[in-house]
């Protein structure tokens, strides 16, 4: 099986995995689990790496650099702020009636 | 490290961000399952440092620790209201990175075959107009933009041409790859300017989609980049969040009855917002005089007499900041032995779950957040709903008046409740621009307009 072949099947997999997976996410989460995934889009920062690791002209290395930061931006804020947004959620103390 | 074993870790690292997400399902699981999903990106960042036998490159190390240094002032610094903005604008870093990557890929010295320059041209589309999109999406929200829908002269014809000229230069960029960089600097031109044409006529309603959507595009630009690439760990997690954007953008066109072409269009919100069409239904609502609104001790008297409350809190709530109040009264109806319930609308806010991020910042408990299908079945019980800074979610015209932008849109059956009380700020429309029929005099409504903040500390007096 060529490359290519597999790193296309290996994107149908995931997407149909992850698409199951997310749909038992409940509403009240949705904002923090955007957040996370935000976070994750920022695996881009392997590509990067590996991009700006081949590169050999200043102005190549420089566009890395950049590139880099804005993924490395992308995942720390990212999963900081989904974490900082889950630990506020409570349950009540079991003194309310429940519905 | 050898290719075995990289897919093999790969695999593993795909398989922990996967049950990290399955952990996000549960509050009582969600911190940890974030917490494994940014685990095993370390882990993914340490094994391509390794594998690529980078520690000694300065340049690589110079670009993490400022990514880091900036990432986390950043996550410090944000306000719980402005986290649709901050995502909008993580996701434009995001895909302006995908984009840098690709192009890097395209004019590297590496031969490259077919399906290596296409992904490389399609990634650096896909990745651009994500940026542009998602820096105007989030300057719209900041207010840096006007939030209200822009177009520009032959707005459609420009959207028309920057798409051509994208997908043109995809296919010259694949035909004719001896001058691809000259073809990817084309489609580069039209993608960007395709995201600002396609995000500048997003009025406010809409953002919550848009806002999806683009979550959405910024996976798929770093699965492309990493077809182009050859790192199957960036196709297989690019394509969770993909799904995931997709997923969420499908959820809010549903609640909001809207069809996603429109949107991607931009039709729908042309509509004038402030000249809505003639509805039979209702007269128009006579000029509303404060003086002639009952005077707030009635309210008192009416949260004296209900057992059964409901809150529906829009995003007037978190324009005033409101929150600390709501939570007061909250803490005040359960005091007095009340049944209180929240009811969240899909939409409500300016993205998916933004009220219930903002009322769990307040310590209201999130088993007290309900879901509109939970709550409309049994409105008919309640005996007062409390309307805070919300207008188009609580519409009864969304039934009933044919050919607006809301009609078919479900909405919270509060007209089912014993009485309303409606907290905003005024009797205008909503963002979708319909008037309300609630507005009107009604025995079992009390409107109190202004500062959704100062209503309810009127309330709580």
């Amino acid at each position: 099986m060529s490359r290519e072949l597999i790193l296309v099947l290996v994107f149908v997999a995931a997407t149909l995995l992850g698409y199951r997976l997310i749909k038992s996410v409940p509403s009240l989460l949705h904002t923090p689990l955007m957040s996370g995934m935000n976070a994750l889009s920022g695996i881009t920062l392997l590509g990067m790496i590996t991009a700006t690791l081949g590169a050999v002209a200043f102005h190549s290395k420089a566009l890395g650099v950049l590139g880099i930061i804005c993924a490395t931006v992308n995942v720390v804020s990212g999963f900081m702020v989904t974490d900082r947004m889950l630990k506020m959620f409570k349950g009540s103390e079991h003194k309310e009636d429940k519905p | 490290m050898n290719d075995t074993l990289y897919y093999v870790l790969s695999a593993l690292l795909s398989v922990g961000v996967l049950l990290g997400i399955r952990w996000m399902s549960r509050v009582e699981t969600a911190v940890n399952g974030n917490r494994l999903s940014a685990l095993c990106m370390l882990a993914a960042v340490v094994m391509v440092l390794v594998r690529g036998g980078i520690l000694d490159d300065s340049a690589i190390w110079l670009g993490l620790a400022a990514g880091l240094v900036l990432g986390v002032v950043l996550a410090r610094a944000v306000r719980m209201i402005t986290i649709p903005q901050m995502v909008g604008f993580l996701n434009g870093l995001g895909g302006a990175a995908s984009a840098i990557a690709a192009w890097m890929t395209l004019q590297g010295t590496v031969a490259l075959n077919t399906f290596e320059v296409a992904t490389g041209a399609l990634a650096l589309c896909v990745g651009a107009l994500t940026f542009t999109g998602s820096m105007v999406a989030a300057g719209k929200l900041q207010r840096l933009l006007p939030q209200k829908p822009i177009r520009l002269p032959s707005h459609q014809m420009l959207t028309v041409a920057s798409f051509l000229a994208m997908l043109l230069g995809l296919v010259l960029v694949v035909v004719l790859p001896g001058q691809r960089l000259l073809f990817a600097a084309i489609t580069l031109l039209g993608s960007l300017a395709f995201g600002v044409l396609f995000a500048l006529p997003v009025g406010g309603a809409d953002m919550p989609i848009t806002i999806s959507l683009l979550n959405s595009t910024s996976g798929v630009a770093a699965a492309i980049a990493g077809m182009a690439i050859g790192d199957v760990l960036l196709v297989s997690v690019g394509g969770i969040v993909g799904a995931s954007g997709l997923l969420l953008t499908q959820i809010m066109c549903h609640a909001m009855n809207r069809k996603l072409s429109a949107i991607l269009l931009g039709k729908g919100t042309d509509k004038p917002a402030p000249v809505p069409p003639v509805q039979p239904v209702m007269e128009t609502p006579a000029p509303v005089v404060e003086a002639e609104l009952p005077p707030p001790k009635d309210a008192a008297q009416w949260i004296n007499d209900a057992q059964d409350v409901v809150i529906i809190p829009g995003y007037g709530m978190a324009l005033s900041q409101a929150q600390h109040a709501v939570k007061q009264l909250y803490d005040q109806l359960i005091g007095a032995g009340k049944r209180v319930r929240f009811a969240i609308h899909p939409v409500a806010g300016r993205m998916p779950g933004h009220m219930n991020v903002l009322l769990a910042e307040v310590d209201i408990p999130y088993d007290m957040l309900f879901e509109m299908d939970d709550i409309n079945p049994t409105m008919d019980k309640v005996d007062l709903a409390i309307v805070i800074g919300a207008n188009d979610v609580v519409n009864p015209a969304a039934n009933t008046a044919e050919g607006t932008p809301i009609y078919g849109m479900p909405v919270l059956e509060v007209e089912k409740a014993g009485r309303v009380m409606m907290l905003n700020y005024d009797d205008k429309p909503g963002y979708a621009g319909v008037p309300n029929p609630l507005y009107q005099e009604r025995p079992n409504v009390l409107l109190l307009f202004g500062d959704a903040k100062e209503s309810l500390e009127k309330l709580l007096t």
